[in-house]
């Protein structure tokens, strides 16, 4: 237990200068720009936003600028920043249809409508370090080809979904989403509330699930039906004009995991899924939060839930990185009133049995 | 899209406005050189909207996480009120996107607004989302399968 101390007022001030002149570093190097954070370390933004639970790249870069990189750091400031706005109201769901896509893959069908677009991807590098961005210089523009922006984009789902093998995605009518932030998570949570906690949910955490369902923990044969990342249009409806208006745009993350088949008396075999999305490019993200959506799905499937991933108290209580980093990093607080509380209980059982000890040695010796 | 012309504008505007970037706004507002006089109903304000997708993209709305937003609320003098709804943090933005939704109401600016900034605005967007879709278009695949084609 953390028992409040005072003092060290000086000693405090002085630390957070120190990380102020750590955070700068050596003058004679140039300093950050948060225009080179979001352009130049573009992925980092998109984690602190999804993570964060919070779309502003100024803000994303200015949080990672001030946490010196520490991303889970630059995620909690990002957290803390939002609870300062008041909140106009939940967008229309995303169409992601309408996505203009700079990358859409599918692993289960080759000639997917709309084609297999790589992207930007570092899927086919070769991960050797590239000396050349050791030193600056002029980079050549990405080249183009000739291309259609103004058709919507079919989905791998859709097609299947047509010829009933796979199972189509709950359908809820009720309007807006229940919303995390704005309510408890109560257990059983229904899967819309599972998936947000998700979406802001640490991509390690996930990622480490995810890999566990793999390897046999809750296994369920997953395939990649599609992963798509570009640019969408946000509706939303401001109360004063009663219509829809698209109010920006964002860059997203979707994947829509294909899984290991289910069926019953009543229902025909068909493949079952898992869905992902996250804020910016963040595949590993969105195929690690498929994975877990669907491992999660354990006993609406009727499948045994007997791994972790499958665990939904284990892993919607544990996902948050803001969460989980507050509660392990509060033990360098000063918890010298408890561990003291501590001692005297442990110097008390250890005088006990150096007594029970000494009066067994003088029955012995009596004997 | 509305089936009322006067709301259908409206909408398309203040989407095309909302999605240019606040500085090009900016530069192209001020290049019309209208000043209406207007009162600030709401000045603007930084919030947040909830974003929400659908699991698989077209089933159940759930929240995907919030986005910061900028509004504004003007009134010109002769009644009519605009309002900015802005994705980010930029006051301007917000406060020229609802001076011109306001303008827009009255019939005699529709066409200068429409041919100074809406229509320039919208060309730009659509020649940002062509030049993403070349890129990709470059990167365009076709795999093919090792094995065996059946019947071959």
């Amino acid at each position: 237990m953390y028992v409040a101390v005072k003092g060290g007022e000086t000693a405090i001030a002085h630390s957070l200068d120190l990380v102020a002149d750590k955070r700068r570093g050596d003058r004679d190097v140039a300093e950050l720009s948060l225009e080179q954070i979001d352009q130049q370390l573009g992925l980092a933004v998109d984690r602190v936003m999804t993570e964060g639970s919070c779309y502003d790249r100024g803000l994303a870069a200015l949080a990672i600028k001030q946490a010196r990189g520490d991303l889970i750091e630059a995620i909690f400031l990002l957290r803390a920043y939002r609870t300062t706005l008041p909140r106009f109201g939940a967008s229309e769901p995303l169409d992601t249809t309408r996505m203009v896509a700079e990358r859409r893959i599918s692993s289960t069908f080759k000639d997917v409508p709309g084609g297999q677009v790589l992207g930007p991807t570092y899927d086919y590098t070769h991960r050797l370090l590239d000396f050349s961005l050791a030193a600056s210089g002029e980079r050549a523009e990405a080249p183009t080809a000739p291309a259609d922006a103004s058709h919507a984009l079919p989905r791998v789902g859709d097609i299947l979904q047509r010829d009933g093998l796979l199972e189509p995605p709950p359908s809820n009518d009720e309007g807006e989403a229940r919303d995390l932030t704005r309510e408890p998570l109560v257990l059983p949570a229904s899967r819309p509330l599972r998936l947000q906690n998700l979406a802001r949910g640490d991509e390690g955490f996930l990622l480490a699930l995810g890999y566990s369902t793999q390897r046999g923990y809750g296994n369920n044969h997953p395939f990649v039906g599609e992963i798509r990342y570009g640019h969408v249009p946000v509706s939303f409806v401001p109360e004063e004009l009663g219509f829809a208006i698209e109010i920006g745009e964002i860059e997203v993350t979707e994947c829509d995991m294909v899984n290991q088949f289910a069926g019953s008396h009543d229902v025909p075999p068909q493949f079952t899924r898992g869905y992902g999305l996250a804020f910016g490019h963040a595949e590993r993200k969105a195929m690690a939060m498929a994975l877990v959506d669907r491992a999660l799905r354990a006993d609406e499937l009727g499948e045994a839930a007997t791994s972790p991933a499958q665990d939904e108290e284990f892993v919607l209580a544990h996902s948050d990185n803001v969460e989980g980093s507050g509660f392990v990093q509060h033990l360098k607080l000063p918890h010298y009133v408890d561990f003291q509380s501590e001692l005297v209980v442990v110097r008390m059982l250890r005088a006990e049995v150096e007594k029970r000890r000494e009066q067994a040695g003088l029955a012995q010796a009596a004997e | 899209m509305s089936s009322n012309p006067t709301i259908a504008r409206r909408q398309r505007w203040l989407s095309v406005l909302a999605k240019a970037s606040g500085a090009r706004l900016t530069a192209l507002w001020q290049a019309v050189g209208l000043t209406p006089s207007y009162t600030v109903l709401r000045r603007p304000e930084i919030g947040l909207v909830m974003v929400q997708g659908r699991i698989s993209g077209t089933g159940a709305p759930f929240c995907a996480g919030e986005m910061t937003v900028t509004r504004a609320v003007v009134r010109l003098d002769s009644g009519e009120m605009g309002f900015g709804y802005v994705r980010g943090r930029d006051a301007r933005h917000a406060e020229i996107v609802a001076a011109v939704d306001a303008l827009g109401q009255r019939a005699e600016w529709v066409e200068t607004l429409e041919a100074a900034i809406v229509t320039p605005l919208a060309d730009e967007a659509e020649a940002r989302h062509r030049l993403i879709a070349a890129r990709a278009a470059a990167t365009r695949v076709d795999f093919f399968t090792v094995a065996r084609e059946a019947g071959a």
